[in-house]
């Protein structure tokens, strides 16, 4: 269950499918919160939800009062004071999920994580969920600043690709999103055919490291 | 509506003294002219915004696209129609968001904003435009109207203000199905032809938008040719004896 996202906004999710009754792509990860910015959630679906659906209020909100898009920033602040406050009360219990908020506003593409603590951090890429040590690692790997939004899609599929346990864990569905110049700098899911490619390029690399 | 705006205890609305009603419109836009043709629809509208007898605002748009199906035109207060655009932008996001691969059409937008015009009304409280609502979604194109009192219909074509007296009897005559592009170009600039001569708050400055399965494109505005070498305008004498 981890995301990464990186600069140029780029998000994907592993999402374990518990059941092959599923419809794939339902049960989706990566919600828009406005037009130009998009929200993983990692941990408690349910939980993940309430923060969406109150992160959503607050971008409309602002653009309501202030009549322009929410700086990133300030929503982050929003989203972390938010999960900050089920921390603070005893008949409250904290947020059982970790979300990273990617967006694009004037000051160019940013990436915030959220942690249940209510900690909010900036960050170049970020991985939260079950394997996001090894996540972060691969990120780390990456030179961030020379990659393209295309390129950045199908390393995050790498990436996803690579640290999941085929021994462990169930099969997995891939969904990514992004929010970066080519799709004018909305949130939006990647368009397939690129998903796909991504994709495939992900289980070449993979099937090239196990042939070592 | 019509009369004072005193005592608004006299008036049949009960919460009438916190409500803000449009009493009369400020700046307003004139007509829209609306029809379809093979592909999809044609919308043209000037772009003049009166201030009461003057002709103010010259450069205001009068179409919009909402969504990636439809087109919307609106005569009336200026204002009321800012209004109206930022309605349909709430409900626009919020159809993005579910990400489903679903779109607001036409019908639905045109629904929604009679719905938003009739219960306005109900409440003392409209919003002062005639709103052309024109789209096409999977083949289909709708073409519908909504008035500021909520009355609403779906035509092969339309138009608004002073189009409706003007312009609708031309539309009537040579309207006919399957009309080409250049063919429902031409109708319609005939249209906003007459409105200019005859309808005092026109603006010789206008656009025309066009919306078809691919997407919506509004042209860039254009002055229409107009002729006044009238004998009894070059000479006025002999007619007015």
């Amino acid at each position: 269950m981890s995301s990464i996202g990186t600069g140029r906004i780029v998000m994907g999710v592993e999402k374990l499918i518990a059941s092959k009754m599923m419809l794939p792509g339902s049960n989706r990860r990566i919600h828009s919160v406005h037009r130009h910015s998009g929200m993983a959630v990692a941990g408690l679906a349910a939980d993940g939800r309430q923060i969406v659906a109150r992160t959503k209020s607050e971008a409309t909100n602002y653009e309501n009062v202030y009549g322009d898009q929410i700086p990133i920033k300030e929503l982050a602040e929003r989203v972390a004071s938010y999960v900050h406050l089920c921390t603070l009360y005893w008949w409250l219990r904290p947020f059982g999920c970790g979300i990273i908020l990617g967006g694009y506003d004037r000051d160019g593409p940013q990436l915030y994580m959220v942690e249940p603590s209510g900690v909010s951090y900036r960050y170049f890429g970020a991985a939260i969920g079950k394997g996001r040590q090894a996540a972060k690692t691969e990120i780390e790997k990456l030179k961030l600043s020379e990659l393209t939004c295309r390129q950045g899609v199908i390393e995050v599929a790498k990436i996803i690709y690579g640290i999941h346990d085929e021994a462990k864990d169930k099969d997995f569905e891939l969904e990514m999103s992004w929010v970066c110049d080519e799709s004018n700098r909305q949130h939006q899911k990647v368009p397939d055919e690129l998903l796909e490619e991504a994709k495939a390029a992900a289980r070449a690399a993979l099937e090239e490291m196990d042939a070592d | 509506m019509e009369s004072n705006n005193a005592k608004p205890g006299l008036l049949c609305s009960p919460e009438a003294s916190q409500s803000q009603r449009t009493l009369y419109p400020y700046v307003t836009g004139t007509s829209v002219v609306a029809l379809k043709y093979k592909d999809g629809i044609l919308m043209a509208a000037d772009m003049g915004g009166s201030y009461g007898s003057t002709l103010r605002y010259k450069s205001v748009e009068r179409m919009k696209p909402i969504g990636r199906h439809c087109l919307i035109g609106a005569s009336g207060e200026i204002s009321d129609f800012q209004e109206v655009l930022r309605y349909l932008d709430e409900l626009t996001l919020n159809d993005n968001m579910c990400d489903d691969g679903n779109s607001l059409g036409p019908k639905e937008i045109h629904s929604y904003l009679t719905r938003v015009m009739y219960n306005r009304r109900n409440k003392f409280d409209p919003l002062w435009n005639s709103l052309v609502l024109g789209g096409v979604k999977n083949g289909q194109t709708y073409l519908g109207m909504v008035t500021m009192i909520g009355v609403n219909f779906e035509d092969n074509h339309v138009s608004t203000g002073f189009g409706n007296h003007l312009a609708r009897p031309i539309l009537r005559d040579e309207w006919h199905e399957d009309l080409s592009f250049e063919d429902g170009v031409k109708l319609l600039e005939k249209c906003m032809r007459v409105l200019l001569y005859r309808d005092r708050s026109a603006v010789n400055k206008l656009q025309i938008a066009n919306i078809t399965e691919e997407g919506v494109t509004i042209s860039q505005p254009y002055s229409l040719r107009t002729f006044w070498g009238f004998s009894a305008f070059i000479n006025p004498t002999p007619g007015a004896q």
